[in-house]
């Protein structure tokens, strides 16, 4: 083997395995080896049931709907935030982690008290025929909050580094601002795009303490899948529940992969020659 | 609008422009004409202004005061994207995400539809500028896949896709290696003088402006100090800024004596001035220098501390005890020996030639432009 110029490479790479072996992959293991315990044939049943494909319809449909709305109001905050400077900037900046760092139940239970019949929102929404809490609207809101810090984190850094003069060069070509935006920006931001896009995706699916409060949780209609676990979990049915998790981790996972590489031939002009 | 293609190329005037940024002026009162076909080098210090005025030209930034004319016509009422200029950036300004040919083909493909040409007519166009800037063979790379030079190339050849009347360049060079550099600039003339393209070219390296343009506008502190040809600029300083920033110079305190102005052991014998002024400087290009002046004849007694071969030429430094002065002179390589040039020899050295200018005593040290002075010995030319 060539000896390397950097340094580290094996105890670098060692702790990495071991810590993914620890942390991910054993517990991981453990729930594939548990929900093995009903068996291929139990795990047909499960799928075949109308609530539990209801509820993972929702938890995906529901993840993959906030992640797209999640790219386009974080887009727009983020270049809010980087091209323009306004009183409060910095504040609203900081405002944008806000729902990382807020336990989600209260942010569950914030959002229920804003949109329920009798809530500040609620009261003017809900007459108009709009409901938000105890449906899969109220859901889809609560994805969307906890997954925006995503998009907009990622994107600043790559947005602040546009260079300012490719612009100027779309500009004096005789491109439009909209197709110096459509054909120079936004496709060098498509990769960051779709990291945001993942990020938020996997944290909507994933979530579980703010859905359950605005969510109501009426089976075939706001149930989502992570409480169907629990539930499981509370009949003592161990085996069930992993495996519906095992099928909520092979969507997660096969969704990831196709992002991932959506990703890769988004930022085909960036490979090195050869 | 975009004129009409029969339409004569006008004569571009800038009159008395101006811009501030908060507490510094990037330009101060700049006035400057370009004829069609000309190939005019903005050249200066960082921070001179050259920069500025060329992103005023190219629509990208607009005076505070002054006007740019065309013609009749108001060159600065068109936005930036109907201008019709090629840009050219220092640091390429390449779309990443296209390949050589989408990058050229760029300023094409985003015309309105009626002026659009068809797709058989771009790609006609993009292959005959490839061939043009020699990158017929990379149509299909990505800018990260090209060296410094490919890059700029396939830069100019988009800028020029969209037909400009006017080419403006950025410091084109200023990111590659000397070796590119110098090859591109080459080329760059070879090109110029195809097309006769109206060409504004902003540098900060005295050799590129000297070697390419027709004329040279020295810039300095957001005024145009000088503006001629490379002959005329380097031969004919105007002001002590344009001596000491274009070539190498010697600068010499001068002093007004009972009889006449001079400098330590070498006087001149004539008060150009009538007694107005008391000091002055005097420059002098290191190949201006007389290394043996005869005996008899007012010269510096002048120590030789040091030869720098530089190929054809020798860099000498010279050291006039007398009043303090180092100075810098050349001589043809061949010469060395039969001038007798070891380091330590004594030489007696005296100016052929010098730009000088008085300056105002009430000012301190400030240099009056106005009573420049040029001499030569009375007994050349």
């Amino acid at each position: 083997m060539r000896k390397r110029v950097l340094p580290g490479f094996g105890i670098s790479l060692g702790y990495a395995l071991a810590y993914l072996g620890l942390i991910v992959l054993l517990p991981l293991a453990a729930l594939a080896w548990k929900a093995s315990g009903i068996g291929l044939h139990g795990l047909f049943r499960l799928l075949e049931s109308p609530r539990t494909l209801a509820a993972l319809k929702l938890s995906f449909g529901g993840a993959l709907l906030a992640a797209l709305l999640n790219v386009f109001i974080g887009l727009l905050v983020a270049w809010a935030l980087v091209r323009y400077r306004f009183p409060g900037r910095r504040l609203l900046d900081a405002l944008i982690d806000l729902p990382f760092a807020l336990p989600t139940a209260v942010a569950g239970i914030a959002l229920t008290a804003l949109y329920a019949p009798n809530g500040w929102l609620g009261r003017w929404v809900v007459p108009m025929g709009i409901q938000v809490a105890y449906a899969p609207l109220g859901v889809l809101l609560a994805m969307v909050f906890v997954g925006f810090p995503f998009v907009v984190r990622t994107l600043q850094p790559v947005l602040q580094s546009l260079e300012r003069d490719v612009e100027e060069a779309a500009e004096s070509l005789g491109a439009t601002r909209r197709q110096t935006f459509l054909r120079v920006i936004l496709p060098l931001l498509v990769p960051t795009l779709l990291t945001g896009f993942a990020l938020a995706l996997a944290r909507a699916v994933g979530e579980y303490g703010s859905v359950i409060f605005i969510a109501g949780n009426i089976p075939m209609r706001s149930e989502i899948a992570p409480l169907l676990i629990v539930q499981k979990l509370e009949e003592f049915n161990y085996a069930g529940a992993a495996a519906l998790g095992v099928v909520m981790l092979a969507f997660s996972f096969i969704l990831l992969l196709l992002i991932a590489v959506l990703q890769r031939w988004s930022r085909r002009w960036a490979e090195r020659a050869a | 609008m975009r004129p009409a293609a029969t339409e004569i190329p006008m004569t571009l005037v800038l009159d008395r422009l101006t811009r501030r940024f908060a507490d510094f002026a990037a330009l101060d009162d700049v006035s400057l004409q370009m004829a069609p076909g000309e190939f005019l080098a903005l050249l200066g210090p960082s921070g001179s202004g050259k920069t500025t005025l060329l992103r005023i030209l190219a629509g990208l930034d607009y005076p505070d005061g002054g006007v740019v004319m065309q013609g009749d016509q108001d060159f600065l009422a068109a936005s930036a994207r109907e201008r019709n200029v090629g840009l050219v950036f220092q640091h390429y300004a390449l779309f990443r995400h296209l390949t050589v040919r989408e990058n050229v083909a760029f300023g094409l493909r985003v015309r309105p539809r009626r002026r659009r040409p068809s797709r058989a007519q771009i790609r006609e166009q993009v292959e005959r500028l490839l061939k043009r800037v020699q990158l017929e063979e990379l149509g299909d790379r990505y800018p990260s896949q090209l060296s410094g030079g490919q890059r700029q190339r396939v830069a100019l050849a988009r800028a020029l896709a969209v037909e400009p009347e006017l080419l403006l360049l950025d410091e084109p060079f200023g990111a590659l290696d000397a070796q590119v550099r110098i090859t591109l600039r080459r080329w760059l003339r070879e090109l110029h003088e195809e097309l006769q393209l109206t060409t504004v070219f902003v540098t900060h390296d005295q050799e590129e402006a000297l070697e390419l343009a027709d004329r040279i506008a020295v810039m300095n502190r957001g005024r145009i100090e000088q503006v001629g040809t490379p002959q005329a600029v380097y031969q004919d300083p105007a002001t002590p800024f344009v001596c000491e920033f274009i070539g190498r110079t010697n600068r010499i305190p001068l002093a007004r004596h009972a009889q006449g102005w001079g400098a330590g052991a070498w006087p001149l014998m004539t008060d150009p001035w009538d007694g107005r002024y008391r000091h002055g400087v005097a420059y002098v290009r290191p190949e201006h220098l007389t290394l043996s002046v005869p005996d008899g004849q007012p010269a510096w007694e002048a120590r030789l501390r040091h030869v720098y071969l530089a190929g054809s030429v020798a860099h000498l430094d010279l050291y006039v005890g007398d009043i303090d002065l180092a100075l810098e002179a050349d001589v043809a390589s061949e010469d060395l020996g039969r001038l007798g040039l070891q380091p330590g020899a004594v030489l007696r050295v005296a100016p052929n030639r010098l730009v000088a200018f008085p300056f105002d005593d009430d000012h301190g040290n400030r240099a009056v432009i106005r009573d420049r002075w040029t001499w030569r010995p009375p007994d050349r030319r």
